[in-house]
């Protein structure tokens, strides 16, 4: 392991418990590197996560870290980005975390605009409970609770989140290390809600029951399957089918949560604000 | 001080936790709690402080305890349906040892029951509602002069124990308008948790003399890691049963620890009783008015009234009930707090539950006529 390495995790917490050939390793390397880029205080930053495999990820990682209630990282995360806007605030979810019992928080983060970075390790699957189907396993694959295969649809959580109201909304994979660090890196530098999806692998309780034979299978998946923003306007329809675009999705200028909130302090302060 | 004022017990609540600092609301709409959240949404700007209102209860709860983790003193309130869903949360703030205060103005339940009228039938809820051993401190005030003081502890309390505080109002009590006259025992002061000492090596969940650990507020400079696992003195998670035996008593032990301080009970006219009414909230104040209608008619009659409910003040009903001919416990419920009361009498002398789930406070007519009956 490199300086940065050293320089962001809490080294003695290591070896992690995450799975021989799991993307969550892959993300949080890309997670630091982007910290490194942005060049913020280990002190200034704070990072929230949820309960499930991705939920661990605080507690590798040197910073303030608050691992929180399954689904719920979101509103805790608003809690501090609102009592010390100061704070570079990063929240961690897994699909469950974030699209099934967090749904509602992840719309309404939306909403706001609050200027929180939230990134989602969508492995299509609830790893830390044994591989039962989430809100955006695609229809017909296997999971513990989909023996015969899933009837459910599927979430696309990109469209949810702009169609939610989000101000940035973007996706990669975790066979493009390098774009999540600089997708991290812009969702940082946004001044709002930021929401970057990771596509990533679960080997064990996704790829086994699901005809990938290794980790590398996954990967090349990802690979095959990703279509950039630049590309995805040329790329005929038919040819998207069962493909998704990776990059920034959408990125717009809208008011900020806390600033809002702070100039209507000063405003009733002054006296000036509207009663009804 | 001496200042007169007519406030509402909603109200009240309000400027108690303003005044012991409190600078952030996060809510959802429920009566008969919401003038809570409207007051705060109204006060907290003038001093710069944040109001929220969130998707659900859940989210409240959960944005309370981010605030908090930051030093800032954050507060939510609610009634029975929210004061369910916020459970998980309040079992995180017990295990993650986050101040935080809730207030619940119990309405009449289960479900959405019958809304809203009041009720008393959250006081088990108050201390087991989430799963799980875990501590946490219930006080129920039964004036609007006494919400204000009372919320004023809550919130000190929270601070200085690293501990979910929940205020136990009912919806009589949260929507009275009185007259109320501050003395100076009402005034509140701030106390703020105790931080690292600078030169010490620090550990977010030492096990100190106190049992109190010292907190690092996000942002300090300390870094820590907070978590709703288990977790030994450094604050990472631990399954060795040695250090989780002995994390689990300490962080429930330590309210016991602090009884003295935490337990604050009432009583009116005990001494000479022979019987003895045990009640809480408003159902207290009917009693009190039992008491003086059946003292000017040369009845022995008396009044406990528990203001801290959790931890059960044991030893003070127990004394106060050594030699009684009978006890009455009256509740706006099937009869939660009397178990408290029996277990800690322990068979020496008669209790009698009185309840009313009606919808309806009990009145003084409905204690007076249990009390003639009986004789
Ligand atoms: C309220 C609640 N319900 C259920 C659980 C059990 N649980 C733990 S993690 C998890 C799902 C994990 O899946 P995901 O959020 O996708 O994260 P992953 O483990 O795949 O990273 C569930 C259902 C829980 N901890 N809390």
């Amino acid at each position: 392991m490199g300086a940065i390495h050293e320089k962001y995790l809490r080294m003695d917490k290591l070896p992690h418990i995450w799975c021989p050939g799991c993307g969550n390793g892959i993300i949080m390397s890309s997670f630091i590197r982007a910290i490194e880029k942005l060049g913020y205080e280990k002190d200034e930053v704070a990072a929230v996560s949820g309960i499930g495999c991705s939920g661990r990820i605080t507690g590798y990682m040197d910073f303030n870290t608050l691992h929180t209630t399954h689904g719920r990282a979101l509103v805790f995360a608003t809690g501090i980005k609102m009592a010390n806007p100061g704070l570079k605030v990063f929240v961690f979810m897994g699909d469950g975390d974030a699209a099934a019992i967090g749904g509602n928080h992840l719309i309404h983060s939306c909403r706001r605009n609050i200027d929180i970075t939230a990134i989602i390790f969508n492995n299509h699957i609830y790893g830390m409970t044994g591989g039962q189907f989430s809100p955006t396993t695609f229809r017909n694959k296997y999971a513990t609770t989909a023996p015969y295969g899933t009837t459910d649809p599927d979430f696309d959580l990109v469209n949810l989140c702009i169609g939610a109201g989000a101000s940035y909304v973007a996706r990669s994979t975790s066979y493009h290390a390098k774009m999540l660090t600089d997708l991290f890196v812009a969702g940082a530098l946004h001044k709002g809600f930021a929401v970057i999806e990771v596509i990533t692998h679960c080997p064990v309780n996704f790829g086994r029951r699901n005809e990938f034979d290794t980790p590398a299978d996954m990967l090349r998946w990802q690979k095959d399957h990703a279509v950039r923003t630049a590309k995805a306007d040329m790329v005929p329809m038919e040819e998207m089918e069962g493909k998704f675009v990776i990059g920034e999705l959408i990125k717009k200028e809208k008011p900020e949560y806390v600033e809002e909130y702070d100039r209507l302090i000063e405003t009733v302060r002054k006296g000036d604000a509207h009663r009804e | 001080m001496g200042e007169v004022k007519l406030l509402q017990g909603n109200e009240a609540c309000v400027f108690g936790a303003l005044a012991a600092g409190v600078r952030f609301f996060a809510g959802y709409p429920i009566t008969p709690s919401t003038e809570i959240a409207n007051i705060f949404a109204r006060e907290l700007p003038k001093i710069g402080g944040k109001f929220m209102q969130m998707e659900d209860e859940i989210a409240s709860i959960g944005a309370v305890i981010g605030a908090s983790c930051t030093g800032m003193k954050a507060i939510t309130a609610t009634s029975g349906p929210g004061f369910s869903l916020m459970q998980e949360n309040i079992g995180f703030a017990a295990e993650a040892e986050i101040p935080c205060v809730i207030i619940n103005v119990m309405r009449f339940g289960p479900s959405t029951g019958l809304p809203t009228h009041p009720s008393q039938a959250d006081f088990m809820q108050s201390r087991w509602g989430t799963h799980g051993d875990h501590p946490v401190i219930v006080i129920a005030p039964y004036t609007a002069r006494e919400a204000y003081r009372e919320t004023g502890r809550a919130v000190n309390f929270s601070e200085k124990y690293r501990v979910p505080v929940i205020i136990l109002m009912d919806e009589i009590l949260g929507h009275l308008r009185e007259r109320v006259e501050f003395k100076e025992e009402d005034i509140v002061k701030e106390v703020n948790r105790k931080g690292p000492e600078a030169g010490v090596p620090f550990f977010p969940y030492e096990h100190t003399d106190d049992w109190i650990p010292p907190f690092a507020n996000f942002g300090s400079g300390y870094r820590c890691h907070i978590t709703g696992l288990i977790h030994d003195r450094t604050g990472f998670p631990t399954n060795n049963p040695e250090i989780v035996d002995q994390v689990m008593r300490r962080m429930n032990g330590k309210i016991d620890k602090h009884i003295d301080e935490i337990c604050r009970i009432s009583t009116v006219d005990v001494e000479d009783a022979e019987i003895v009414i045990v009640a809480f909230g408003s159902v207290a104040r009917s009693a009190a008015e039992v008491v003086r209608i059946m003292r000017s008619m040369g009845k022995k009659i008396g009044l406990i009234r528990p203001v801290t409910l959790w931890p059960f003040p044991d030893r003070e009903i127990k004394k106060a009930a050594e030699g009684k001919k009978a006890i009455i416990v009256p509740e706006m419920n099937l009869g939660q707090m009397v178990r408290e009361v029996i277990r800690t009498i322990e068979g020496e002398t008669p209790v009698h539950p009185l309840n009313r789930i009606d919808g309806e406070l009990i009145t003084p007519r409905d204690i007076i006529d249990f009390i003639e009956e009986m004789e």
